[in-house]
């Protein structure tokens, strides 16, 4: 149940720092209805919309200068090579990473994980050794580890959460004095949960033990401003579409002297220096883990994403988003039968929810109808529903376009659920 | 494709019921009896309750039967299955742990449950579309509905083959 009292003086918006509606206007996906009803969008964890901007940088990129990167003498290769290559400082400066050969382009969250734990799992953990992770990560960072353990012999530790969704730290500081602990992978803002982990203390129990941290940020990213150099953290990975971006790039930050350690991940073009049938030698950073054409105008739309987000502000986005939320949750609150799962003190711009008696998939369904879209499933996060006990939860996720009055129809729509299914 | 899953003893019991039960209606007017009853009901509202209703009113599903083999790949919802074949009729019980989908399952039930092979494979699940329904089967919904008319059509096209291959002996 939810450990927040009702609110009875929420403010009704408008978050002062914002103009929402300009913000909106920037959305063209946004201006529709579905089943007649003006879309309310709240699978943002899922994947967010784009603003026109980053529309407009991909459809500018093919329509004038698009050519490969790093290989032609001519002029659009050139052009193509300059913004994508801008694109990369533009996330180094966002993470405030202290080199641009520390960001590397993959496909996804997901891909930059199963880099690290092909690369630097593969050459560092052996049999015996131990891969922390906690009990609420998202499958991709659960099952590359997996992988690598299956591959070694080494062994799988999991942090446990308590009933709010917090991880306990005792387990945590426990698990790490085994000795054997080669990397600690943490997911900086759980997904199924909201809770936002302190990974800022997490990594320097981990170093205090020379242990190496793997951030997985696909969802704090678009909602916190994260300074990889102040977490210190070792890797840190997300997704370009979680974060207003085009789909299809991901990012991987390594600090330089693990990445120039480790192996290149995939081979093939624009990762070697020297190619011959008895020895290939290869590329320097970046190149090095970027083997093929990337997706490059998708790289230049991420970076355009960050200009867009950069622009707003994310402390003005976090102002608003947190206000959402609390509303949100004050309001979900007052429903019978709605638990809450997940009531850290730290959260973020998301709500997991049950209804008593009513499966999570229905109340997508009747949601839907209303023109709300929200999630209804395990969020790719099965041991976490295993912890509770449930099925499946609904979520509704916030981003920066959302409003309180949106937050009122999800609202409206659960009454009209709970009607339906008594 | 086995010709019969789950647990034999009950399934026997279900077939005794179903063979009491067994709608002998042929399946257009079933199909534009339900397209009527839907018809009526104006408002998605009044629809959506009819069909919550219908899930309720499915077949008792024991328990006993909620067992991996018997579950359809969903990926937000559950849905279990049994068919049996008896004399020259396929029969099938069903159940979702969503109350949406239990509804929805009761209609293709309604139509397939109790029929001959060749009935089964002829009649197209679009007839969910005059209603206005047809969008639940879709893959990309996840909610094993789109598996379950896979299953109720592989069903009938391994009992034909079944049978063709005895009448060969």
């Amino acid at each position: 149940m939810s450990a927040l009292p009702a609110l009875s003086t929420v403010p009704i918006d408008r978050c002062a720092d914002l103009d929402l509606a300009r913000i909106r206007a920037e959305f063209p996906i946004l201006r529709q209805r579905v089943h007649g009803k003006p879309l309310v969008y709240l699978d943002n964890a899922a994947s967010v919309q784009r603003p026109k901007a980053v529309i407009d940088a991909i459809s500018d990129c093919y329509s004038s200068y698009y050519g490969n990167i790093h290989r032609g003498v001519h002029l659009l290769s050139e052009r193509s090579t300059t913004a994508y290559e801008g694109a990369r400082e533009k996330v180094r400066a966002f993470l405030n990473a202290a080199s641009v050969q520390e960001i590397i382009f993959t496909r996804n969250t997901t891909e930059s994980i199963n880099l690290v734990a092909s690369s630097f799992g593969g050459s560092v953990v052996k049999a015996g050794d131990e891969i922390v992770i906690t009990g609420m990560e998202h499958h991709s960072n659960i099952v590359p580890w997996q992988m690598l353990c299956e591959r070694t012999g080494a062994a799988l530790k999991v942090v446990p959460f308590t009933d709010a969704g917090e991880l306990i730290l005792e387990e945590y500081e426990r698990l790490l004095d085994s000795g054997r602990v080669k990397l600690v992978g943490v997911v900086h803002l759980s997904n199924a949960l909201g809770t936002l982990n302190p990974v800022k203390a997490m990594i320097e129990m981990a170093h205090a033990r020379g242990v190496p941290v793997l951030v997985d940020g696909a969802q704090s990213v678009p909602h916190l401003a994260v300074d990889v150099r102040e977490l210190d953290c070792e890797f840190y990975a997300f997704s370009s579409h979680k974060i207003y971006g085009p789909a299809g790039v991901g990012v991987l930050y390594g600090k330089k002297a693990l990445l120039e350690a480790m192996p290149p991940y995939q081979g093939g073009g624009d990762m070697i220096s020297l190619v011959t049938f008895e020895k290939t030698t290869y590329a320097d950073l970046p190149n090095k883990f970027e083997a093929g054409t990337p997706s490059i105008a998708d790289v230049i739309g991420l970076g355009a994403a960050l200009d867009w987000l950069n622009a707003i502000g994310l402390d003005a986005v976090a102002a608003h988003e947190h206000a959402l939320l609390e509303y949100t949750t004050a309001r979900l609150s007052e429903i019978p039968g709605l638990r809450l799962i997940g009531t850290a003190r730290d959260k973020a711009a998301l709500a997991s929810f049950t209804m008593q008696g009513i499966h999570p998939h229905d109340i997508g369904t009747i949601l839907d109808r209303e023109g709300v879209a929200i999630r209804a499933g395990h969020h790719c996060a099965q041991p976490v529903m295993q912890r509770y006990g449930v099925p499946a939860t609904a979520r509704a996720s916030f981003a920066v376009y959302n409003t309180h009055d949106e937050a009122d129809v999800l609202v409206k729509a659960l009454w009209k659920v709970k009607e339906l299914f008594a | 494709m086995t010709l019969m899953q789950g647990n034999p003893e009950l399934l026997e019991v279900a077939v005794a019921e179903s063979l009491t039960s067994t709608n002998r209606r042929p399946i257009a007017v079933v199909i534009a009896t339900m397209t009527k009853n839907f018809a009526v009901l104006d408002d998605w509202t009044e629809r959506y309750r009819y069909l919550i209703d219908l899930g309720r009113q499915l077949p008792h599903f024991p328990e006993a039967w909620r067992t991996r083999s018997n579950q359809l790949r969903g990926c937000q919802s559950q849905v279990w299955i049994v068919g049996i074949r008896s004399a020259d009729r396929l029969y099938f019980r069903a159940v979702s742990d969503a109350a949406i989908v239990s509804g929805l399952i009761a209609l293709l039930l309604e139509v397939y449950d109790g029929r001959r092979t060749e009935e089964i494979l002829n009649t197209s699940p679009e007839f969910l579309k005059t209603i206005g329904l047809y969008e639940h089967l879709s893959p990309s919904r996840g909610n094993g509905l789109h598996a379950l008319v896979q299953f109720i059509r592989g069903f009938a096209k391994a009992a034909g083959a079944t049978r063709s291959s005895e009448s060969d002996i």
